[in-house]
């Protein structure tokens, strides 16, 4: 563990101490205020109808009967919508080349995946509003599909944007060190091509929305169940035409968002100008089965990968192609080629090599799209990595930590730079990787392995080393033009009463953000933390910023916090200083108590600053002005991203027989630095994997050849449930990083970034007696027949 | 959720509480049977929200006494078709006198849905996935029909007819099931394979022996998810009258299994894979049964 910021056993030390979330009793108490449990006064409700092709030219929409129904306010088509918003397209100019067609709430004249919303009508209850739906008449004319990968390269197979040269929406290219002569020269190679589902984030509640918009005052306010409530404001503002200043972003209690919140979604646009177009509030909430085929997807990739070794099992160089399918379009604003861009420059990052080749390929295809989903393009980068160096390993008959710890990067040869371009500040892998091997008992768990081997009963033990991004910098979104910020802001106040209102600008979605900043403000104030009130998501009211995405709320949010408690702290001292005769840097708080520095005997309620500036500030000096509220802005500067690594094992048994997989037990050793609340962290670790077991072994979009979503309901789509779910062990390595005084980097990734990985491992070691292998995502029953041919 | 108005999504029907089995069956026949019987509602309930179905008319048969209780009768015991799946679990008759339902029933669904759902209506049904109507085949039941005509029994054996279709014409009611009772020279079995706990098995099956010592008299084994219809495995049957369970007789009754069953093209398991996962369920089955499980 690192050293604690403040000593651990002086009052209000909260910064490192597990301490459970204010909000989570509220929460449980039912007490949440969901947007799907929102109700507003001249509210009404939305339902859109859905293309049941995957392909097809619209050819004619009649409406009559729907409008004609009683309790129906408005059927609205993309030819209503396009007349007041501006249609958006989801590319980024850092990515030189991408191509997307631009995107309306509701489509002209062509609809490009089967469930894409043709038809919204608004109507008094969902329930008309469903029944109205029956009554609309589309006439489409199917055009052909494309599906898969293949089809979709094909030289002269269909379109998905006709008119455009090919499907393709991106390409990029790495190339650093000498690839081709490392593979010449090397003692051995070992190669797989890789394929990963499609899969989605199944929040618990699903997207929500009601936009409100009055003309009176020309004000929007939208009630969005959205990790991002600024960007948001940004786009209604931009593409409605309304002054940033006259819409409102309100994101109270989210139930799950895990990245699929983040994005632009035709539904909610479109929602926004239903409600302008009636001057009444407007609501909708994705039922499941809309959410599975309007949500966006992740992970549909297939990647071809070598690796070359000298003949001691030194890793010499890489070479991948990654192709990846994303939908019709490109996601907006933050696209859907960040994934991929992720999985190429990732892989192999956890090794020293210097000889890497990458070329990645995105390609548009009739699905609804794909784009950011917890641990983006990590579970492909960590998967394909992990996988090979264990064909490597047992190859070269070498154990799967051993070769590890021989490629590595040691911990003590940072900063260090991938031959991908990623700037590593300080990681531990060698630590982790020692630990692990302690924590799982690995010399124990092989020796069980060998003995029910002969008893014909398969276990494998699997593990996967990782790196992280967490805390961006304007490098990731900034730089390419889209109005995403990296920083965040906050304003503190001492309240007349000596307590800490903390508006702030990262957001809450039950993760615990809340939290860990009330611990960071309590902490570096010196008062108790139910003092502090921390207030987030709702663009009116909290300091534009960045929000909650890719790992930046405690790394980004809390500095933010840290340094504007800080500057409050100064300003109440100086006030302190003046009011006791002091010099401010003699004072100190503690437990909500002015206190002789040095002695730490307690001098003034910190209450009575806030009295005395408050209410009788005729008692301070002559020319004094209290600033008791401050507003602090902190943008990461330094390192462009805060990596953080880790390394988690597993132990399952494989069913030779049915190919069922049980999982016993999951590990993790991680390092996302400074820990704030150990619990939290904990917390994020256990979720995480259990979304990457998801993916592991249950969850896929599966579609049919004519692109319809063969599985879009949660009976057919099979999430993680407790009963399948082992015991996760967790332990941490803390290395801070020395960009922020707090040293946080983020953790809410990790354990989806090697989970699949690591069970993917896991199964190849249990089925190698039978030379068998896996390399596809999610590893079904039928793929583990499969490989061991019983059928 | 803002139940009132956001999440209605079925559509717009009447409802009827019926006290008798004659007012649900009048009921049914006024509507001129644009009619469901909703019982526990864990499988109609969906079917209304996704509007695969639109009745005019629900007909709610949960307060019909005489479709309540399970009783011996005879040699036989008596199921009320309104048990619910949680009473196969708790009731001390089931457990002693149809104790393959008892070990049948933790694999159906989870508890909320065990609370409502309701024997009655999983064999209505028939979903050929359903633990329940396969077990029914397996313990060579009787289901009582009420129907505007009066009642009659139609053995398990001809009462599936094919997918979803059963041999109950419409506006008829599942009144009771009667099981013969478990006797101290029987032998039972039941295991599926499923990808997770409470979800419908990739592939099921129950099984009920009568023996003299080690030998088998007689047999029903009943498999579900592998075709249109909850389906006996006669010709497997066949192989094992008479016969001691060792390693060879299961190999041979597993072999013969391909005669019995042709599963139909699946989505995500072809029906190889569906052959091969039976015949491993049948042989720990029978591997199980043999060791006097
Ligand atoms: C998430 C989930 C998981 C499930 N998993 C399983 C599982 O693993 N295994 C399994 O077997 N089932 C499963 N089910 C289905 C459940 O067991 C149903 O309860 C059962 O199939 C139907 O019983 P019910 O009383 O709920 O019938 P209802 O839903 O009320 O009715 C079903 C049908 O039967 C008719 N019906 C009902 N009672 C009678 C009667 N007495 N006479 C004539 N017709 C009648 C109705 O008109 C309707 O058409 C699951 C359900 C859910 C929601």
């Amino acid at each position: 563990m690192s050293a604690p910021l403040t000593s651990l056993d002086r009052p209000n030390s909260y910064i490192g101490r597990a301490l459970p979330r204010p909000n989570a009793k509220r929460l449980l108490a039912g007490r949440g205020r969901y947007v799907s449990d929102l109700k507003l006064p001249r509210m009404l409700y939305a339902a859109f109808l859905r293309s049941p092709h995957a392909h097809a030219k619209i050819v004619s929409i009649k409406i009559d009967e729907a409008c004609a129904r009683e309790g129906v306010h408005l059927v609205a088509t993309g030819a209503d919508l396009a007349k007041i918003c501006t249609p958006w397209t989801g590319t980024l100019d850092h990515f030189k080349g991408m191509t997307s067609a631009p995107q309306l709430p509701l489509p002209l004249d062509r609809v490009v995946w089967a469930g894409q919303a043709v038809v919204a009508v608004v109507a008094e209850s969902r329930a008309i509003a469903e029944d109205a739906l029956e009554l609309i008449e589309v006439d489409y004319e199917d055009l052909p599909v494309v599906v898969d990968i293949d089809g979709a390269r094909k030289a002269d197979g269909p379109l998905v944007n006709p008119g455009s040269a090919n499907n393709t929406c991106f390409r990029s290219q790495l190339d650093s060190g000498v690839v081709d002569d490392a593979f010449a020269h090397a003692a051995h190679v070992v190669e797989e091509e890789f394929s990963f589902g499609r899969h989605t984030a199944v929040t618990l509640e699903p997207r929500a929305i009601i936009a409100d918009y009055d003309p009176s005052a020309g004000m929007l306010t939208v009630h969005h169940g959205t990790q991002t409530p600024y960007q948001f404001q940004d786009l209604y503002s931009r593409h409605y035409n309304i002054p940033e200043a006259r819409v409102r972003v309100i994101a109270t209690d989210i139930g799950g968002s895990f990245g699929m919140k983040l994005h632009v979604y035709h539904e909610d646009m479109a929602v926004v100008g239903l409600s302008i177009l009636l001057g009444r509030p407007v609501k909708y909430v994705a039922d499941r089965m809309e959410s599975f085929v309007s949500d966006i997807h992740a992970r549909d990739h297939r990647v071809r990968a070598r690796v070359a070794l000298d003949a001691k099992g030194e890793i010499l160089a890489m070479d991948v192609l990654d192709l990846t399918a994303i939908g019709a379009f490109s996601t907006y604003p933050r696209t859907s080629v960040v994934e991929g861009n992720q999985v190429i420059r990732l892989i192999g990052a956890p090794y020293r090599f210097k000889n890497y080749r990458a070329t990645l390929e995105v390609i548009f295809q009739n699905k609804v799209q794909t784009s950011q989903y917890r641990a983006v393009g990590h579970p492909i980068a960590c998967a394909v990595t992990e996988r090979l160096v264990d064909m490597a390993a047992s190859k070269l008959g070498l154990d799967p930590f051993a070769i590890r710890a021989q490629n590595v990067i040691p911990d003590d040869a940072y900063p260090q730079t991938s031959p991908t371009g990623y700037r590593f500040e300080a990681l531990s892998h060698q630590a982790c990787l020692k630990r692990l091997h302690e924590m799982m008992g690995y010399d124990a768990l092989r020796a069980e392995q060998a003995d029910l081997r002969k008893r014909g009963i398969y276990r494998g033990i699997g593990i996967a080393a990782f790196v992280e991004i967490t805390n961006p910098s304007p490098a990731f979104y900034g730089v390419g033009g889209a109005r995403i910020s990296s920083q965040d802001g906050a304003i503190l106040s001492l309240t007349p009463s000596g307590e800490v209102r903390c508006l702030i600008s990262v957001t809450e979605q039950g993760q615990g953000t809340e939290a860990i900043i009330s611990q960071i403000v309590a902490d570096q104030l010196g008062l108790a933390q139910e003092c502090v009130k921390v207030i987030t998501g709702d663009t009116e009211v909290t300091p534009h910023g960045g929000a909650t995405w890719a790992c930046r709320g405690a790394g980004i949010g809390g500095e933010t916090a840290l340094q504007a408690t800080r500057a409050l702290k100064r300003n109440i001292l100086e006030i302190a200083a003046l009011i006791l005769q002091e010099q401010p840097s003699a004072l100190d708080i503690l437990d909500g108590e002015i206190v002789d520095a040095s002695t730490r005997n307690p001098r003034l309620p910190i209450a009575e600053i806030a009295r005395i500036a408050y209410f009788r500030s005729d008692t301070l000096p002559p020319g004094t002005q209290a600033q008791l509220t401050v507003s602090h802005h902190f943008a990461p500067q330094g390192y462009p991203f805060a990596f953080t690594n880790g390394i988690q094992g597993c132990s399952l048994e494989v069913d030779v027989e049915t190919g069922f997989i049980k999982l016993l037990k999951h590990f993790i050793v991680e390092d996302c630095g400074r820990v704030i609340n150990p619990m939290l962290v904990d917390e994020q670790l256990r979720g995480g994997i259990v979304q990457g077991l998801g993916a592991a072994l249950f969850e896929e979009c599966r579609y049919s050849d004519t692109g319809q979503l063969m599985n879009g309901s949660l009976a057919d789509y099979l999430v993680p449930m407790p009963m399948e779910m082992p015991d996760i062990v967790i332990a941490h390595v803390e290395t801070p990083t020395a960009d922020t005084e707090l040293g946080a980097k983020g953790v809410g990734e990790a354990g989806t970034a090697a989970a699949s990985a690591c069970v993917l491992n896991a199964v190849n070691d249990a089925i190698a007696p039978f030379d068998a292998t896996i390399s596809s995502i999610p590893i079904t029953p039928a793929k583990v027949l499969k490989a061991l041919k019983r059928f | 959720m803002d139940l009132g108005e956001t999440a209605v999504k079925a559509k717009a029907f009447s409802y009827f509480r019926a006290a008798t089995i004659d007012q649900a069956l009048d009921a049914h026949a006024r509507a001129g049977d644009d009619a469901r019987f909703i019982a526990g509602g864990q499988s109609l309930v969906p079917a209304l929200s996704l509007r695969l179905q639109a009745p005019r008319l629900l007909i709610d048969i949960t307060h019909i006494g005489e479709l309540r209780g399970v009783r011996r009768e005879g040699d036989a015991l008596r199921i009320g078709a309104l048990t619910r799946h949680c009473e196969m679990l708790s009731e001390p008759l089931i457990a002693e006198f149809a104790p393959l339902l008892h070990a049948a029933a933790p694999f159906v669904a989870h508890p909320a849905i065990r609370n409502r759902g309701t024997f009655g209506g999983s064999v209505a049904l028939a979903d050929p996935a359903s633990e329940f109507p396969a077990m029914t085949l397996a313990l060579d039941a009787e289901i009582e029909i009420a129907g505007l005509s009066g009642r009659r029994r139609v053995k398990a054996d001809d009462f599936f007819i094919d997918l979803f279709e059963t041999a109950l014409e419409p506006g008829e009611l599942i009144t009771a099931v009667y099981v013969p009772l478990f006797r101290a020279d029987q032998r039972f079995a039941f295991d599926e394979l499923a990808r997770r706990r409470g979800d419908y098995a990739l592939v099921g099956c129950g099984m009920l022996a009568t023996c003299t010592g080690e030998r088998i008299d007689d047999i029903r084994i009943s498999f579900f998810s592998v075709g249109n219809t909850p389906t006996r495995v006669k010709g497997v049957e066949a192989t094992l009258i008479g016969a001691r369970l060792d390693a060879e007789r299961i190999a041979a009754a597993q072999g013969a299994l391909e005669g019995d069953l042709a599963p139909p093209e699946g989505d995500e398991v072809p029906p190889s894979m569906r052959l091969h996962l039976a015949r491993v369920l049948l042989g720990r089955l029978l591997g199980r049964l043999g060791e006097g499980a």
